[in-house]
């Protein structure tokens, strides 16, 4: 074996080569996002994906090997979603205040966002295994996967809609308010939480703090309702 | 640092018990986000403490979806000869389902702000 080899050999064991690499990307896209003052299409999640996959091609690196090294970042989800508990905290005089828009908005864009996917998706003929999986995909994955598993759809599909969803939010929610003249940020927070779950909270919290803390809650609300809303709407629209 | 970390994980780990032991329909840090603002209730002082912290998880929160998304680049193909229309429908929808959310909450607003005043 050559020196480089061996060096491969060493590195493809550990999961300090996959855990660096993704924390090394991420700096470099929010960086780049940065220096652009963060324009909505420099997302920062899907240029560290663009980093990341011609280098696991390139080294015909399989996702399980990668994600020996990355699921220590992916762990973080967990303690990063009951941090938004503080922005709501500090947010707690105006939420008060806002009840109502925010339990009518939440029922009107949950439901939207499962109803319209599976109209759309029974126009365009979709096989109903691939409509299941598409319903919950407005919600964060964890439950989505659990919906879709439930209502008879492929989790594996739902998980790559789940997050695609979260990345077209994040990129679409600041031109689409901008052109409509929405100043509110509650509202630009709440709509993005409820369409985008997660990666639209990461973009509401990079705009604004007050739409990043009410983007949190939309997610975590949106994440009790749609394992109700959805089976129902699939019983009802399909 | 370090306690609040201890604190967010801690939460967590009820959280993720609770739902398994009661088989409810909801993640279990979803379950611990609701935890830790019933905590925030009863001990105020506890915002200042976690604030540093939190701040730092919540401004870098994209990092937390790269590997979930670097998934997607090896699974696209589950979405095969349909992914234009797939794509097109996320997008409508996305775009629906915020403009529906965004003018609700705008609209309830001002209705509930004209009742009270």
């Amino acid at each position: 074996m050559t020196g480089v080899e061996n060096l491969w050999s060493y590195l493809s064991t550990t999961p300090l080569l996959w855990l660096t690499a993704t924390l090394l990307a991420y700096l470099a896209a929010d960086a780049l996002a940065r220096r652009l003052s963060n324009p909505p299409w420099a997302n920062t999640v899907l240029m560290s994906v663009l980093l990341i996959a011609p280098v696991l091609w390139f080294t015909q690196t399989t996702y399980a090997t990668y994600f020996e090294g990355a699921q220590f970042i992916h762990f973080l989800l967990g303690p990063a979603t009951v941090a938004l508990a503080l922005p709501l905290w500090d947010n707690r005089e105006t939420i008060r205040n806002s009840v109502a828009p925010i339990l009518l908005a939440l029922l009107v864009g949950s439901v939207v966002a499962a109803g319209s996917a599976i109209l759309m998706a029974r126009a365009f003929d979709l096989p109903t295994e691939v409509i299941l999986s598409l319903a919950p995909k407005s919600t964060t994955a964890p439950v989505a996967l659990g919906v879709s598993e439930a209502i008879g759809g492929l989790p594996t599909l739902t998980a790559v809609l789940v997050i695609l969803t979260g990345i077209i939010g994040a990129i679409i929610v600041t031109p689409l308010m901008n052109v409509l003249n929405i100043q509110d940020w509650r509202a630009r927070g709440f709509a993005v939480g409820v369409a985008a779950h997660g990666i639209g909270t990461a973009r509401a919290f990079q705009v604004n703090p007050v739409a990043g803390a009410y983007a949190g809650i939309a997610m975590a609300l949106n994440a009790l309702l749609t394992s109700l809303t959805v089976p129902f709407l699939v019983k009802w629209l399909i | 640092m370090l306690p609040t970390l201890g604190l967010l994980l801690s939460c967590q780990l009820i959280g993720e018990v609770a739902v398994r032991a009661l088989g409810l329909p909801v993640p279990g840090p979803v379950l611990a986000f609701s935890l830790l603002i019933l905590l925030l209730w009863v001990w105020p002082a506890l915002a200042d403490k976690l604030r540093p912290t939190v701040g730092v998880i919540l401004a870098n929160l994209s990092l937390m979806f790269v590997p979930a998304g670097v998934g997607v680049i090896g699974n696209l193909d589950v979405l095969s000869e349909d992914w234009l229309v797939l794509l097109f429908i996320l997008v409508v929808s996305t775009l629906l389902a915020m403009l529906a959310a965004v003018f609700t909450f705008i609209g309830v607003g001002r209705l509930t702000r004209n009742r009270i005043t």
